[in-house]
């Protein structure tokens, strides 16, 4: 029978058929997990005498709470602290594996599954947050889950879900240059909406994506989300076989030998059927910055602060003008003219290895401007290991930029490094909701290479900009 | 999990769409360790302006929200559903739902019924009109009553059942145990493992200082 990826990995994992819209009972192959979402779980756990069903097929990591700055110092933060030694403790209870922060192997949950070769093709994979989807990079159907689900699967490896509809993204051409993944992904946000993905898995495919690294596919599977979707995959290729292998939790010998034969088995059939299609052309993506409170209000760095009274629908004109008026920006505001105060590098949407390659490229030799805070922080204490090996972190310093440890930092302020009320981000990270990144801050979503250029010229710029200044 | 078939309570008119978890509740809140006690993080930064909408007593009291599309949208934080139901909220009214806040809701017995957008102004005329109005939610026939206005809502058979009968999810789940062991039987033996951990070569990670 033919069917899309998507439904070749859902029917591999049907422990039970729903009858009469009942939910499929769904196995899952991998449940990640942190301190935020899951001390209710594990208490519900505890309530009911439950154990964990398959500790073997779960691993847990510190990374919202956790401080970038000391990290071998208590954490000084009471409710952070005690929330993270909770996880500790609950790890230790249900035999559960722990990278803690000061671990080799700690960082953001989803750099942590992928770095040790856990994220594979074909998986199911879970945790409670909601850029799980990023592991759709390698062709796993990953989603994030709430905490009731969390102690679900800590029960039982299993979820009762019903399917998902399926769309097809497709990027034709060549993306071109000084163009990234990020910017593919905001423009498909701003294409169709931060609604336009609900029910639906979106499986990503055509040349540009084809071209793109394993890094450059989880930034774009990672904002599936903000488009609505709980997932997004893209088909496991030649690529993602040579980003997996030698990996620790990589299969080995034979093994290896059975699973790719599997993995070429997970793409779309020529003859599936979507249940909805979108097709871009990559040579119209241009860098892309966000002006708004959602990530669909997205527009290319060329253009200007949209004028609400232009937008047709009432109830898109009337986000509109709330966000201009949180954001602080006039219409017709040319965006490469808005000032930042900050820029933020980092999160499990680019704080990977090619991401911090990439800014550094732009920085090299070059000093920050003036009025602006330029921080650094690498998904994973590996990333930043090899970044240090890399000679990284010496671009960064001498660019003028703070280098810190690993974890979600900024991206939504659970830790100390927040934005005050008024204060403008150029962000790499995934959401501009207002708070988000400190009650009252501002945030633009860039990509990596984006907020380079903007940390040099303290207003929103691109690449393309410095070579013209 | 608490029965739910019938509520009435007073309406709360919110005219913003796209109400984001970060909106519903800050990350700040999120480090607390119960399921209990998140009325106070509810909508937080909004309820720091005097002209929000729980800010007039006519709706504090609130139980029944109206709100605009795309309600929930963002991060898979249940505490939005905790804050919601803590406060005093037994319904949410939306033309559309996230994914996950509206999974997370049917598991913790808060209803989200998804109404037309011509519905949701309808409702909003009414309560802005006069507040303090009652709203009647029948999860039964599925439909709200709300001064003179009788309206449907849709929610998916499944949720309303399990929410009728206030169902455990994972009782549920448990009965078919024989099934999922068989499955795990029958699992590929190369899909990976955490335990045992095997790592990268062991390296010290030096702590970061303030400049």
């Amino acid at each position: 029978m033919s069917g899309t990826l998507a439904e070749k990995v859902w029917q591999r994992h049907v422990v039970h058929q729903g009858e009469n819209g009942e939910p499929d009972l769904l196995y899952i192959d991998l449940h990640l997990v942190h301190e935020v979402t899951s001390p209710q779980a594990f208490e519900g756990l505890r309530l009911a005498g439950r154990p964990v069903r398959r500790p073997d097929l779960t691993i847990a990591t510190e990374d919202h709470n956790t401080p970038t700055l000391n990290i071998d110092l208590p954490i000084a933060e009471p409710t952070s602290r005690r929330q993270i030694e909770t996880l500790r403790a609950n790890c230790a209870e249900f035999g559960i594996r722990l990278h803690s922060l000061g671990d080799a192997d700690q960082g953001i949950v989803h750099a942590v599954g992928p770095q040790l070769g856990l994220t594979q093709p074909g998986l199911t994979v879970v945790c409670g947050d909601s850029h799980t989807s990023t592991h759709g990079a390698f062709g796993a159907l990953a989603f994030g889950i709430g905490t009731s689900e969390v102690e679900h699967v800590l029960a039982t490896q299993t979820l009762p879900l019903k399917p998902f509809r399926t769309m097809a993204i497709t990027i034709n051409g060549d993306l071109p240059l000084g163009s990234s993944a990020k910017d593919i992904i905001l423009a498909i946000i701003a294409r169709i909406g931060t609604g336009g993905g609900q029910g639906y898995v979106l499986e990503y495919r055509g040349e540009a994506i084809e071209k793109l690294s394993m890094e450059g596919r989880m930034t774009i599977c990672n904002m599936s989300i903000e488009a609505g979707a709980r997932a997004g995959m893209i088909a496991p290729d030649e690529t993602t076989f040579a980003y997996l292998k030698g990996r620790p939790h990589a299969p080995q010998g034979a093994d290896w030998d059975a699973a790719v034969e599997y993995w070429r088995t997970l793409r779309t059939d020529d003859d599936a059927v979507f249940d909805a299609e979108v097709v871009l052309e990559a040579a119209d993506i241009e860098p892309f910055v966000t002006w708004g409170t959602n990530p669909g209000q997205g527009l290319p760095l060329s253009a200007a602060v949209p004028d609400p009274v232009d937008i047709p629908d009432e109830t898109q004109r009337q986000a509109a003008e709330r966000a201009l008026e949180y954001m602080g920006l006039t219409p017709g505001t040319p965006l490469r003219d808005i000032r930042v105060d900050t820029v933020f590098i980092g999160s499990c949407t680019n704080g990977r290895i090619e991401d911090l390659r990439a800014v550094a490229e732009v920085v090299k030799g070059r000093r920050k401007h003036d009025d602006v805070r330029v921080i650094v922080v690498p998904a994973s204490a590996r990333i930043r290991l090899q970044a240090e090996a890399e000679g990284l972190d010496r671009v960064f310093l001498d660019f003028g930029a703070e280098w810190r440890n690993a974890g979600c930092s900024m991206c939504l302020g659970m830790n100390p490094d927040q934005l005050a009320p008024g204060e403008r981000a150029a962000s790499t990270s995934n959401r501009n909701f207002e708070g988000r990144q400190g009650k009252g801050g501002r945030t633009h979503l860039v990509s990596p290479t984006t907020a380079a250029a903007t940390a040099i010229r303290g207003t929103l710029s691109s690449p393309a900009d410095l070579v013209n200044a | 999990m608490e029965k739910f078939t019938s509520h009435t309570g007073v309406g709360v008119p919110l005219r913003r769409s796209n109400v984001d978890t970060d909106q519903i509740i800050p990350a700040v809140y999120l480090k607390r360790i119960t399921r209990t006690g998140f009325e106070d993080a509810l909508f937080s930064a909004w309820r720091s302006d005097p002209g929000f909408v729980l800010n007039n007593p006519a709706y504090a009291a609130g139980s029944v929200l109206v709100a605009g599309p795309d309600f929930g949208t963002g991060s898979s934080r249940e505490h939005a559903v905790w804050a919601l139901k803590d406060y005093g909220f037994r319904v949410v009214l939306s033309p559309r739902f996230a994914d996950i806040f509206r999974g997370n809701s049917g598991k913790q017995g808060l209803v989200t019924g998804v109404i037309t957008t011509e519905d949701a102004e309808a409702l909003w005329k009414v309560l802005e009109t006069e507040p303090g109005t009652e709203v009647t939610v029948d999860l039964v026939s599925r439909t709200v009553t709300c001064g003179h206005l009788h309206l449907t809502f849709e929610i998916d058979d499944y949720t309303r059942w399990r929410l009728l009968e206030g169902l455990d999810d994972i009782a549920l789940s448990l009965t078919r145990a024989a099934e999922i062991s068989a499955f795990e039987e029958e699992r590929e033996t190369w899909r990976p493992r955490t335990l045992p951990a095997r790592h990268l070569p062991k390296a010290e990670v030096v702590s970061a200082r303030p400049v």
